[in-house]
């Protein structure tokens, strides 16, 4: 089912943890969907000098959060925004289909962080960074209506 | 650890059946000897599984699985019996069969009552008897569950159903070999089961229609298994089911007790090594061979990879095994939220389960738990230290 890079960052992720003096966390993704990332940066001279990553989830959830902390490591912050998903799917050797969306949540997970170090900073936030974040926002207060929801119609149906 | 999504055929069951590849390989329609001879295993084969569920031999027909037995038992009494009425009772922890099958019901104009279960998943006997009309011919409820091992209340709905003279199927894919089922005792009109779930090969179930059932057939043909299963019988893999059914009734008693206490020991040990676990299903209402536990703070594919990674096999109710990302409905039905649903691990034990694979489970689980908390966000930091 997965390719051997990710069995061996699943096995042996790179940079896991949490940076307590962290200069940028971001939350991504959601416990009821069965995936949560949180990305922590440390920024040095516009550069990221440190990032870690913290991930509940299945073994790609957890292979591409440790893959993109790898190729954000070292980057300025432009280059870092610049990753894509397809370069975090390729540094694993590939990713079957129903995964692609850990991918995704890996690259939200970054620039989340970003975004919450320029916020912290009081610095001129990016416009199309502030487009990603606000599509993330989004996107997770769409899962928290849907499944409120969704829990409102089952409690309906069993007692019918 | 995982029996429930595939077993092993017992030897003595593929001893059984390899007469009938090459030699014995006659149609029992034919009249001929070698045909004939077909006919005698058939019906040999038919008397071994009706006497596992205490049923008589002439109530058994052969099917392809537990999954086409389902279909002929719901379809093929809504079907039959529209001049009666149009509402079938259900609960909510059915197989998934049995749950698409009902969707395709209520999209034909039938209307189907799901009951609650309770947090043990045991399904509310006292609603399945109110949600009855008079519209009412059907129930259909699980033996037990495969995934949560726990056994419902049959003879309790199977005495409901009797007194309102209301048709009972029961899907007992999961409990048929392993636990005592008899149709007479719990007054079911239709029972489902399966042939690998007792180590017989794949392939092969049987439904049980009692006597005098209306039934409409779901496949038509040549009017084989008395015109409710047409279609050349598959003979060795009944045979097969038929050995199958034999050791199963032979060994069903001694072989429960067995895994019963490794089942127990297993629960008592993750429950007590690994904090924050929890047992899903009943704690003794259970099929002697199901452990299902959930770690919170993890997720269930992550547990499976790094069991795996050890040499063992398990399942999980995570949504990211399924195909549809969605957590099960079961687990879901018995109260757990997504999340907690997400980190449940399913291990079915089996004939070559010993003390020793417990043990060694036992002996890596808490590794595995922890090293995965430990890059869970979800994790309390007192957890970890």
């Amino acid at each position: 089912m997965y390719t051997e890079k990710v069995m061996e960052y699943f096995r042996n992720p790179r940079n896991m943890g949490e940076i307590t003096d962290a200069d940028g966390v971001g939350t991504v993704g959601n416990p009821i969907c069965g995936d949560m990332m949180t990305v922590y940066i440390k920024v040095k001279d516009n550069r990221l000098e440190n990032v870690t990553f913290k991930t509940f989830g299945c073994g790609a959830a957890i292979a591409t959060s440790s893959m993109i902390t790898e190729l954000a490591k070292g980057k300025t912050i432009e280059e870092a925004l610049e990753i894509t998903k397809s370069e975090v799917v390729e540094g694993l050797g590939g990713l079957p289909p129903v995964k692609i969306h850990c991918s995704v949540l890996a690259v939200d997970g970054l620039s989340e962080a970003i975004y919450d170090y320029y916020k912290r900073r009081n610095m001129p936030i990016p416009e199309e960074l502030v487009k990603r974040h606000e599509r993330t926002r989004r996107e997770f207060e769409n899962i928290e209506k849907r499944y409120a929801e969704f829990t409102k119609l089952e409690k309906e149906l069993l007692q019918g | 650890m995982d029996y429930q999504a595939g077993a092993p055929v017992d030897p003595r069951v593929l001893e059984a059946m390899q007469p009938y590849f090459l030699k014995a390989f006659g149609n029992p329609s034919s009249v001929h000897a070698i045909g004939q001879e077909s006919r005698e295993a058939l019906e040999d084969a038919r008397g071994r599984v009706a006497a596992l569920i205490g049923a008589k031999s002439g109530e058994v027909i052969f099917t392809s699985g537990g999954t086409e037995s389902n279909n002929i038992a719901l379809k093929g009494v809504a079907f039959r019996n529209v001049d009666r009425g149009n509402h079938i009772i259900t609960s909510t922890i059915e197989h998934i069969s049995i749950m698409n099958i009902c969707k395709y019901l209520q999209r034909e104009g039938f209307t189907v009552s799901y009951i609650p279960v309770d947090r043990y998943g045991v399904v509310d006997v006292d609603r399945i008897g109110s949600a009855i009309t008079d519209k009412t011919i059907l129930i259909s409820v699980m033996y037990a569950n495969g995934e949560i091992g726990t056994i419902e209340p049959i003879k309790a709905i199977g005495e409901v159903a009797e007194n309102k003279d209301i048709y009972f199927h029961v899907d007992a894919v999961a409990a048929a070999g392993k636990v005592d089922v008899n149709v007479e005792r719990d007054k079911i009109d239709l029972l489902s089961m399966s042939s690998n779930d007792f180590y017989g090969p794949k392939g092969v179930g049987a439904l049980y229609r009692r006597e005098g059932t209306r039934l409409i057939p779901t496949i038509h043909g040549g009017g084989q298994e008395r015109g409710f299963r047409s279609g050349s019988e598959n003979i060795p893999g009944i045979v097969g089911m038929g050995k199958a059914a034999e050791i199963a009734e032979g060994e069903m008693e001694a072989e429960g007790k067995r895994l019963t206490e490794l089942r127990d020991r297993f629960i008592e040990g993750a429950v007590s090594t690994v904090p924050h676990t929890y047992l899903n299903g009943h704690p003794t209402q259970r099929l002697p061979n199901n452990v299902n536990v959930r770690f919170s703070y993890v997720e269930g594919e992550s547990l499976l990879l790094s069991l795996d990674m050890e040499g063992v096999a398990a399942s999980s109710g995570s949504a990211c095994t399924s195909k549809t990302l969605e957590p099960s409905h079961v687990l879901r039905s018995i109260g757990l939220a997504h999340e907690e649903a997400h980190g449940s691990l399913l291990f079915s034990l089996g004939k070559q389960n010993d003390e020793g694979d417990i043990e060694y489970v036992l002996q890596i689980l808490p590794g595995i738990v922890k090293r995965l908390r430990m890059i869970s966000p979800l994790t309390p930091k007192e957890l970890v230290v």
